[in-house]
């Protein structure tokens, strides 16, 4: 039976919980919350006072009510006067209301920061203790303001109790995440250090999480830390497991501690001292061993806490990837848990295992393990654990097994979780392409795996195959015969179907000389599958016919037939008509000449990192990938290949234009040729491109932010330059496009997008400019530029061009900021004051602390606040060494008025930037652009 | 550690606790789909699994489950043992735990929760310290009605399993 009793009981409570647990139904539950509220309400808006307890009482109802997810909008304001009770529950209870309820209340903030506040001063450490978890559990900004600069002091202080140290490192830690620019770093970081030398091994593992944190942030100031941690951490491991008492856990000792110290020295490379490096070097030998010696205990929780700080160790020893004797210990030790009876730790040395295989000193080790890995792929229950077994053998792939790791990878595909199905695929079409010793392998895979998971696909990998197959002229007979064999099957994937559509339409030529596959039986076996597939299939596969006309004049009769027909001529798909039309003029009026020509054979693509590589990435995010010997890959294959297929055309490999890549038109490469890969999105046959994503560059915007001329873009081909000039809600930006080569851009164009929100803030109207820019000549644009209201997006300026044969694309980020439209304001110090005064609303102020990331030069400073807008005013503030500013930005809208104040600190080299502006939003995006300036 | 959830096998939560800030319909999103994916987990499985881009850590103790999820680099051994060490406490401060001590003293648990971890870092791992810091606590408390101690074990018809002890399987 329950133990209400325990603790202080508060019937009402218990009362209304099983009231609540009696309830037959969701209404009936809601009826009896209702009639609760209802009953709270009115007490609390009673005449009558109540007491604590009972206030007390209600409020742990409400919380009670909000925490089975309905919610509460009332209750706030008693919960914070339990703050200032003196009995310890009603406290207690006012704190855990607060930390769960307090985001959805804020404008009680003061008041529980002045309750805070008061109890951090009472020097009762149960009191700190209670308002610390409470800062720790909200950790809003608003506390960190007031707070962050008090626990530092709390933390180091002589006199504070070792549970009220404890609380206030981690509460410390939690502001550092949520507000990292408001934790000062002081004189109490070196304190804080010493703390890993503490008698009390709880305050060392508070402590321990904190300095992680702050080492992370900034490795310098804490790398005293290092010797410290060793030297505790080879007290522990070398400790008998009774010395530590109650830290011991299930027969280990401080696994908590151990693992946080492991994970301290994680932040920083193999210590240079050498003792000290031998000293950690013997503690992580101490622990592989442990892991050898027979367990203590049959507890699981023995076997998981001494795993974890093996693990842990593992980690450590592959961070540092420089003792080679400890990474094929730690691979060995692995490798006996990947045949562990607990699935656990078989997960665990999967994962662990994928990233020593990327190290040098143990890639043959963890080669050594392949069948079990392989064995795991075809017996594990658990599909996360099959996943991890997947990782591994994608890791430990090189050249020497990878036939037998991608054979595996494929007969596994056929039963495989369709969930992680389409993973397998990349990883199959990757490794096959990497350690293709004959492209033929290569091939057979690529077709294998749309047999197998056609539906798992991605357009990435067939275009990779397309590619490969165009690139290298040794394996083109293979694979026209190898799909024409593919296709003779009765059901085939769509996706065997475009690329047997595409490589016959160019490589048809090298295997109609066999009866078998004459050119009509090839014609026929396409179009016997036309009617069964989707529009892109087919606007597709009508390419391909087109270029059979080419490549064997005696099928033209038949094919003009078949484009002829109503259901192309007449087809309800514009583009599908659209493609039966030209094709059928462009066959019956070009002369063989024109048509050889425009129906050439594909040249090879430029080389460009494989587009496979990148959606893996995207998919896993990065890091997650464990790389393979180099990111880019030459698409003419590997190195043994080279030679024989030196590609003939060095076009500059541009990372606007991928042509095989999903977002930009495939056809962007082949100015005249058809390209039977264009997509419904461009039309055939004479293909122009709709502009995919390109990447937006903003290397030089924040210089723009204080000036207004200059060069905005630069690179081998392009130069763009600005001069702009702003009055009031207006501004004009003249653009100059300098064509840095000697041939002509053509097509040239340019024009400016917003985000939706931006469109209705600001106008930006863009004059039309000349389609062709000559070599070595430069080229004006002017644009007008309206703003409606305040903003913080940028516009972006897109330029597109043509130039050798390639379209460019190009996208910048256009510096039109909030600040261009300041009017400065002269005022006298009075003025200035009484305005600050004004502007005094919580919301209107926003205040940043920033490190200064140039020399802190006055005159410099007063030229980039000049810069941004604003009067500079001397003689305001006290402190001549601040600068004080003022201004007005104008919109169509309105105006809105603007105080700045930058207080530089030479000393710790920061800043304290203060903007005070009747609306939030422009105080918010002033100070971002301003703080990135110093 | 970037929040804990403990759940019944019914699919109630039973309790919450943030570390990192989000809005109340995230947390609700993030609970029904969490709740949702470990249900439906088979006994034998492993007790770890990718989930968005965190790791979660879970473990089952007779009608709850206890779910941890932490950052990919986190150590997913010692998270489980935060969660025994933290069923040991509640076990030690309740008297052989179970269900039905969390719902009726939900309060108690999350205190017993703040003393051991903070901001989700260990803040200290030897159960006398914590158990001290909460008894301690629960003596500053003013008098207690003693109709209430009486009034408690009788009044609510149990389902069984909530009432069976964590440690029993």
């Amino acid at each position: 039976m329950p133990a209400v009793s325990k603790g202080d009981g508060m019937r009402g409570l218990a009362v209304f919980i099983s009231d609540i647990r009696n309830c037959k139904s969701k209404e009936a539950e809601v009826k009896r919350i209702n009639k609760e509220l209802a009953n709270i309400r009115s007490k609390f808006k009673g005449d009558k006072a109540l007491d604590g307890y009972s206030k007390k009482k209600y409020v742990c109802k409400l919380l009670f009510i909000f925490l089975l997810g309905h919610d509460i909008d009332f209750g706030h304001m008693e919960a914070v006067n339990l703050l200032s009770s003196n009995k310890y529950t009603e406290k207690q209870i006012g704190y855990l209301f607060i930390s769960v309820l307090v985001n959805s209340n804020s404008d009680l903030i003061s008041l529980i920061n002045n309750g805070i506040k008061n109890d951090l001063a009472s020097r009762n450490p149960t009191f700190m203790n209670l308002a610390l978890h409470c800062i720790a559990n909200v950790g809003s900004r608003e506390m960190a303001e007031a707070f962050a600069s008090q626990i530092p002091s709390i933390l180091v202080a002589g006199d504070t109790m070792d549970s009220v140290k404890q609380s206030a490192a981690l509460c410390l830690l939690r502001l550092n995440r949520t507000s990292p620019d408001l934790v000062p770093m002081g004189e109490w970081t070196a304190r804080v250090v010493h703390l890993l030398n503490d008698q009390h091994l709880g305050v060392v593992t508070a402590a321990t999480s904190l300095i992680t944190t702050l080492a992370q942030k900034s490795p310098e100031d804490f790398r005293t830390s290092i010797s410290l941690a060793v030297a505790r951490l080879s007290r522990i491991v070398t400790s008998a497991s009774i010395d530590l008492q109650d830290y011991t856990y299930y027969f280990v000792a401080a696994p908590w501690l151990s693992v946080k110290l492991l994970r301290l020295l994680q932040c920083y490379p193999p210590p240079e001292d050498a003792a000290l490096r031998s000293r950690l070097t013997e503690c992580l030998e101490t622990i592989l061993n442990k892991a050898q010696e027979p367990p203590k205990s049959k507890k699981v929780q023995h076997s998981n806490a001494k795993n974890a700080v093996l693990f842990e160790a593992i980690a450590l020893i592959i961070h540092h990837d420089s003792e080679p004797t400890l990474l094929v210990r730690a691979c060995n030790q692995l490798g006996q848990f990947l045949q562990h009876r607990e699935t656990n730790l078989r997960y665990l040395a999967l994962e662990s295992m994928c990233t020593l295989a990327s190290s040098e000193f143990s890639h043959e080790a963890v080669k050594t393990h392949i069948d079990t890995v392989i064995n795991a792929l075809k017996t594990e229950r658990d599909v996360s654990v099959r996943q991890r077994a997947v990782d591994l053998l994608y890791a430990m792939c090189d050249r020497s097994n990878s036939k037998q790791i991608v054979a595996e990878m494929l007969s596994y595909l056929e039963n495989a979780d369709y969930s992680i199905r389409e993973e397998i695929v990349l990883k199959v079409a990757i490794l096959a392409e990497k350690y293709a010793v004959d492209y033929t392998w290569y091939v057979d895979t690529i077709l294998n795996l749309i047999r197998i998971a056609g539906d798992h696909v991605s357009e990435e990998v067939w275009y990779r195959v397309i590619q490969i197959v165009i690139n290298q002229d040794d394996v083109q007979g293979y694979a026209a015969k190898t799909v024409f064999e593919a296709l003779q099957a009765p059901a085939c994937h769509e996706n065997l179907l475009k690329v047997g559509g595409y490589i016959l339409g160019e490589f048809g030529n090298l295997i109609a000389g066999d009866p078998r596959s004459s050119p009509l039986v090839q014609f026929n076996l396409l179009h016997s599958k036309f009617h069964l597939c989707s529009v892109p299939t087919r606007a597709l596969l009508l390419s391909a016919y087109i270029k059979f006309i080419n490549l064997f004049p005696e099928v033209k009769p038949t094919i003009q037939d078949v484009l002829r027909s109503d259901s192309q001529l007449r087809n309800a798909d514009v583009e599908l008509q659209q493609r039966a039309i030209e094709y059928l003029r462009l066959s019956c009026i070009a002369s063989t000449d024109i048509l050889a020509t425009v129906l050439e054979e594909m040249p090879p693509f430029p080389e460009r990192e494989s587009s496979i590589l990148a959606k893996l990435k995207k998919k896993k995010g990065p890091g997650k990938v464990p790389d393979m010997d180099e990111a880019r890959w030459n698409v003419n294959g590997n190195t043994e290949h080279s030679e024989n297929t030196e590609p003939t055309n060095k076009a500059p490999s541009h990372p606007f234009t991928d042509l095989l890549n999903m977002n930009s038109s495939p056809a962007a490469g082949a100015s005249l040729l058809v390209d039977v890969l264009s997509d419904l999105s461009s039309p055939a046959p004479a293909p122009t491109t709709g502009p995919g994503p390109t990447d937006v560059c903003e290397e030089h915007f924040s210089r723009f932010v204080c000036k207004n001329n200059g060069v905005i873009f630069e690179n081998q081909l392009l130069q763009i330059g600005l001069k702009s000039e702003y009055r009031q809600n207006l501004g004009r930006i003249y653009v100059f496009y300098g064509n840095k080569t000697s041939s002509q851009f053509l097509s040239f164009s340019s024009s400016v997008t917003s985000s939706d929100t931006l469109k209705t803030q600001l106008n930006v109207h863009t004059m039309p400019v000349d389609p062709t820019v000559e070599g070595g000549a430069q080229l004006q644009q002017i644009l007008n530029i309206e703003c409606l209201s305040d903003f913080s997006d940028t516009p972006v300026l897109n330029v597109q061009f043509r130039y050798g044969g390639t379209l460019q694309n190009i996208a910048v980020k256009l510096p039109v900021m909030l600040n261009k439209f300041f009017q400065p304001t002269e005022m006298t110090s009075e003025d200035f004051f009484q305005r600050w005064k004004q502007l005094g609303v919580p919301q209107q102020e926003v205040q940043t602390i920033f490190k200064a990331q140039h020399p802190m030069d006055t005159d410099v400073t007063n030229a980039k606040i000049l810069g941004f807008g604003v009067a500079l005013l001397t003689g305001v503030d006290p402190n001549p060494a601040n600068f004080v500013g003022a201004g007005v930005i104008h919109t169509k809208n309105t105006q809105v008025g603007c105080l700045l104040r930058l207080e530089p600190n030479p000393q710790a080299e920061m800043y304290r930037l203060t903007l005070r502006t009747s609306r939030e939003s422009v105080s918010q995006r002033l100070c971002d652009l301003l703080s990135e300036q110093f | 550690m970037q929040f804990m959830l403990l759940f019944s096998r019914q699919g109630k939560l039973r309790l919450q606790k943030w570390y990192i800030p989000l809005c109340e319909k995230e947390k609700k999103k993030i609970t029904r789909e969490l709740v949702q994916t470990v249900l439906a987990r088979k006994p034998k499985m492993c007790s770890f699994l990718e989930w968005r881009d965190l790791k979660v850590v879970y473990k089952r103790y007779a009608s709850l489950y206890f779910c941890c999820a932490i950052e990919p680099q986190d150590n997913e051994l010692i998270t489980l043992e935060i969660i025994h060490r933290y069923v040991e406490l509640l076990d030690k401060y309740f008297g052989s735990v179970c269900e039905l001590d969390i719902i009726f003293n939900f309060e108690k648990a999350y205190f017993i929760l703040d003393e051991f971890l903070l901001g989700g870092e260990a803040q200290e791992t030897s159960k006398k310290n914590v158990l001290k810091a909460i008894e301690q606590a629960d003596l500053l408390q003013e008098n207690i009605d003693f109709q209430m101690r009486l009034f408690a074990g009788v009044m609510v018809p149990n389902l069984v399993s909530e009432s069976s002890g964590l440690f029993q399987n």
